[in-house]
């Protein structure tokens, strides 16, 4: 029997919606089953919203103090364990899951797939290179087949499941040589999540300061929007990091994306391909990110952003 | 402490890929390589630790063709000590490369091991976690901070919801993010002093390394391309055509 396990991403009492995506990709491999793991200190609720996504056969639950946080070098082993009855194990390709499954992968012995975009078959994928300059049609080799799943490429799986939970043990030594501190978040102020958001306005080097971002964040109010940003703004400290889109930063498929004063380098463009609208305001008619707009506007953005605020209002 | 770095050769980050019309892969030919930007940064932090007085030597690494060299010699201008050419003409994907380092890591055993957080080639983002795991150390990835303290190092790490700090015994991986730090220039005396470090050169024999089960490309394709858009004249003409799409209210 062929089976897919994918490793929930939660923070302790949310699942995060990049697994559903990860199922959704997962239904095209057409296996016998799909499995969620949720490894956490209790899960309960999160092994319960797993259990809830349409096309899930089984949720196990593995509670385990050191599942606290996660930490790559206490969850990988533990993971291993498990995989020995799937054919396939998958993750999100979010920082969560970037840190994890390599780890996972060599600790198999097999090599990791990145950011699956596209299944053709159980072993055959689609992946972006180069910044999704180029596109790569691999096949995984003999083996279990380890792989993150690019979130921007899946649309969330819809709920209307109701699969088993089911409390697993897993008897495996785990490292004490690592341990987790903190975390301390951008502080969204109940902004919508960038990575789930249908909108989302961002602000480059172009706004100029932490200050004038200001007027980004109102626009994104105005529009119940997420905030996003490109690096150099975050470079430059006008927002926090985790704010960044791009190839090393994001990657989002909104329904719609605004930039303003960002210039469109091909980094940047690599976290917003898959928008369905991209605007973008920049002074100058020549910059790279028109090339890909579906409406581009020349003008001060600071000028631009006041007139939508009143044709909005 | 010693401190081995990861230096990879890969097309330089402002060059606009082509992909080959035969579908075996992009235009390498006459196209400007240079060390992976995030390997510069991964020399800078061991550096920066070295001037610290926290380690006593950094060492670059590559795997990679003959060519690869220039790529050893601009982190030894930049400030390493020495380096290891690991030559081979083969492909080589994480798995093998972290047994690599694996073997590597046995042979100088070094306190940290500071890799890129991704090649910008295969995006892969893969190998420092590998590695990590063959040696069944901690992993510090995408690092914004890293800050020695005797046996142990404290990691501010760049995830998706803000920033993370982890405490790490040493010997560690750390793979280095953008903003870790800016990497310096290099001087034309520095270039020339570089000239006169020593490079190794050994094989994946010499290591008793074998290539690892590796994924095969079956082709290489140009990405979707967006259809092109129009300017429009005022937020007016902007507000109409997004209202009309539904987009906003
Ligand atoms: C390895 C690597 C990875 C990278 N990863 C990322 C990534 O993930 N994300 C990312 O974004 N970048 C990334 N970069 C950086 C990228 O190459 C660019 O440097 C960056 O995206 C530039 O940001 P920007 O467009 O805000 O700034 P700039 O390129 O400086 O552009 C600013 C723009 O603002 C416009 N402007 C200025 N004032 C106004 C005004 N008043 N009104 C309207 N327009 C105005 C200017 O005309 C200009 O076009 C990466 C780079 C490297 C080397
Ligand atoms: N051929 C190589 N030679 C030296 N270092 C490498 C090589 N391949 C990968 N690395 C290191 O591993 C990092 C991450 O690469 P990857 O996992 O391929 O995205 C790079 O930034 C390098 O530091």
């Amino acid at each position: 029997m062929s089976k897919v396990l994918i490793i929930a991403e939660h923070d302790g009492n949310t699942l995060n919606g990049s697994t559903a995506r990860a199922v959704t990709c997962a239904k095209d491999l057409a296996l016998d089953a799909i499995d969620i793991v949720v490894l956490a200190a209790d899960g309960s609720s999160v092994a319960e919203q797993a259990a809830a996504i349409a096309g899930v056969n089984t949720v196990l639950l593995v509670q385990n103090p050191a599942n606290e946080n996660a930490v790559a070098a206490l969850l990988a082993p533990q993971v291993k364990a498990l995989s020995s009855d799937y054919s396939h194990v998958f993750a999100p390709s979010t920082t969560f899951g970037k840190d994890l499954l390599p780890r996972v992968a060599a600790l198999i012995g097999v090599p990791q797939i990145s950011d699956i975009m596209r299944v053709e078959s159980a072993t055959v994928f689609d992946r972006p290179v180069y910044a999704g300059n180029a596109v790569v049609t691999v096949e995984a080799p003999a083996g279990i087949v380890v792989g993150t799943v690019r979130t921007a490429s899946y649309p969330v799986a819809p709920n209307g499941g109701s699969a088993s939970i089911e409390k697993r043990e897993v008897a495996v030594d785990l490292p004490a040589h690592t341990r987790y501190v903190s975390l301390s978040t951008g502080g969204g102020e109940g902004r919508p999540d960038l990575q789930a958001a249908a909108t989302v306005i961002s602000g480059g080097r172009g706004v100029g300061s932490e200050d004038n971002f200001k007027v980004i964040y109102s626009l994104a109010d105005k529009l119940g929007a997420a905030v996003g940003a490109s690096r150099a703004a975050v470079d430059a400290g006008f927002i926090p990091n985790d704010h960044q889109v791009g190839q090393t930063g994001k990657i989002i498929a909104p329904d719609l994306y605004m930039a303003f004063g960002i210039s469109g380098a091909i980094q940047h463009l690599a976290g917003i391909k898959d928008a369905g609208t991209i605007v973008a305001v920049n002074k100058d008619a020549d910059a790279p990110i028109f090339e890909i707009a579906d409406y581009g506007l020349v003008g001060d953005l600071f000028t631009v952003i006041e007139d939508l605020e009143k044709a909005l209002a | 402490m010693k401190i081995l770095v990861g230096v990879k050769r890969v097309v330089d980050y402002n060059v606009r890929i082509q992909v080959k019309p035969d579908g075996s892969g992009v235009v390498t030919d006459g196209v400007k390589m240079s060390m992976n930007p995030f390997d510069e940064i991964a020399i800078e932090a061991a550096l920066r630790i070295k001037e610290a007085g926290q380690a006593e030597e950094v060492i670059a690494v590559t795997i990679g063709p003959k060519v690869c060299q220039e790529q050893l010699r601009t982190a030894l201008a930049m400030g390493a000590d020495r380096a290891i050419h690991v030559e081979t003409d083969e492909e080589i994907q994480p798995l093998t490369g972290a047994r690599i380092f694996k073997a590597l890591c046995d042979k100088e055993a070094p306190k940290l091991v500071i890799l890129g957080k991704q090649a910008i080639d295969d995006d892969n983002s893969q190998s420092a976690q590998m590695l990590a795991a063959l040696c069944g150390w901690p992993q510090a990835t995408f690092a914004s901070e890293i800050a020695i303290d005797g046996d142990s190092a404290t990691v501010i790490r760049e995830v998706d919801a803000g920033l993370e700090t982890l405490s790490v015994d040493l010997p560690a991986i750390v793979s280095a993010d953008l903003r870790l730090n800016e990497p310096r220039y290099v001087k034309l005396p520095d270039i020339m002093k570089a000239k006169r470090k020593p490079i190794e050169s050994i094989t994946l024999a010499d290591l008793g390394v074998e290539q690892a089960a590796a994924i095969k490309v079956l082709k290489t394709a140009a990405p979707a391309k967006r259809q092109a858009g129009i300017k429009v004249e005022s937020v007016d003409a902007l507000v109409a055509v997004l209202r009309e799409k539904g987009l906003i209210k």
